[in-house]
């Protein structure tokens, strides 16, 4: 089913110097099966795949990296610092992940609280910066307050990525408007990474303008994972030209779409 | 006590948070080696630094009360 967008009516997607042609991007986390998780990313038509770095559990079985099921040559590995509640982890989490040798990107996350996962904005400003001065091409997962998202920009995120709503939680676009002033206040492309819940979230997301997405619970929760990739990656895409498209004004009273003119006497 | 030979041949080092004895004149290869685990898919970072160049691996003899923590991608968003 070739249903992908025609290049033509989508504008180029550009970040970091890197164009990519999927303004979805999937997390690798939760699924019930390395099998399902092939099959739901290949569904999503995702180019970038987010993965976490972690101890090799010496005891367990060897297979339990992720890389043993995604191909890097196919994928664009986007290693993310989930996990890390200090600047300082995050940057040394950064540095290992460059070493696997894939890329120079990171998807920085400094989480400042266990029970929401909403990020320490100062620490992550703070590893923002090292980590650009250091080569690095930083993602910035942030929530949706504007200064922090210019101060992002600043301190050379190359994109940044502030929540719909909390990691995890599916409850889909929170402040569509805190979004769009972000969007027309950065020059750098804004994702919005975490928070939605299902395929409507994923429209409405695009619609208010914003680069792309990153999601990973909303297809790995979902009952039928690989059904679900497909229904966001087609919600990406419907939001985004919808965007593009620009929408019908609303009027609070009815206008006919046929002509008044012409009825039978 | 029996071991005590062997164990004259041995240095400890830990890694991934557990303590583990090794052969003395072990280097990050035969560490990987003894771990099964491919060079190409693990990062290895010894007394919190990152040994970038893989080629080296084989070179770096482990010392004993050495740190080593080796990490890999794992599912995540």
């Amino acid at each position: 089913m070739a249903t992908a967008t025609q290049p033509t009516l989508d504008t180029s997607f550009i970040v970091g110097e890197r164009e990519f042609q999927s303004r979805l991007m999937v997390g690798t986390g939760k699924y019930p099966s390395n099998a399902v998780m092939v099959q739901a990313i290949e569904a999503s038509g995702a180019e970038v795949v987010t993965v976490a770095v972690r101890r090799v559990d010496l005891d367990r079985t060897k297979d339990a990296g992720v890389l043993h099921h995604l191909d890097p040559a196919r994928y664009f590995l986007l290693a993310n610092t989930a996990g890390c509640y200090s600047a300082d982890d995050a940057v040394r989490y950064a540095r290992l992940a460059r070493a696997a040798g894939f890329n120079e990107w990171v998807k920085l996350e400094v989480i400042g609280d266990q029970e929401s996962l909403l990020p320490d904005t100062a620490g992550l400003l703070d590893a923002t910066r090292v980590l650009a001065a250091d080569g690095f091409k930083v993602m910035a997962y942030t929530n949706d307050d504007l200064i922090t998202a210019l101060r992002l920009e600043d301190a050379g995120a190359v994109a940044v990525m502030p929540l719909a709503s909390p990691i995890g939680s599916g409850l889909g676009l929170l402040n569509p408007f805190a979004i769009r002033t972000i969007k027309h206040r950065l020059s750098v492309p804004v994702i919005v990474d975490a928070g939605v819940g299902t395929a409507s979230d994923a429209c409405i997301t695009m619609e208010q303008g914003v680069d792309g997405i990153l999601m990973n619970t909303g297809i790995a929760a979902a009952g039928d994972p690989v059904r679900m990739a497909v229904a966001m990656r087609l919600a990406v895409e419907a939001g985004r030209l919808a965007h593009l498209a620009g929408r019908m004004p609303r009027r609070e009273i009815a206008v006919p779409s046929s002509p008044i003119a012409g009825m039978l006497g | 006590m029996a071991h005590l030979g062997v164990r004259s041949d041995a240095v400890a080092i830990t890694v991934n948070g557990d303590s583990r004895d090794i052969p003395a004149g072990s280097t990050i290869t035969s560490l990987l080696t003894s771990l099964e685990l491919d060079p190409r898919l693990v990062v290895v970072e010894r007394n919190r630094e990152i040994l970038r160049d893989r080629d080296s691996y084989g070179h770096i003899e482990l010392t004993g009360g050495d740190t080593i923590e080796i990490v890999h991608f794992v599912g995540g968003g």
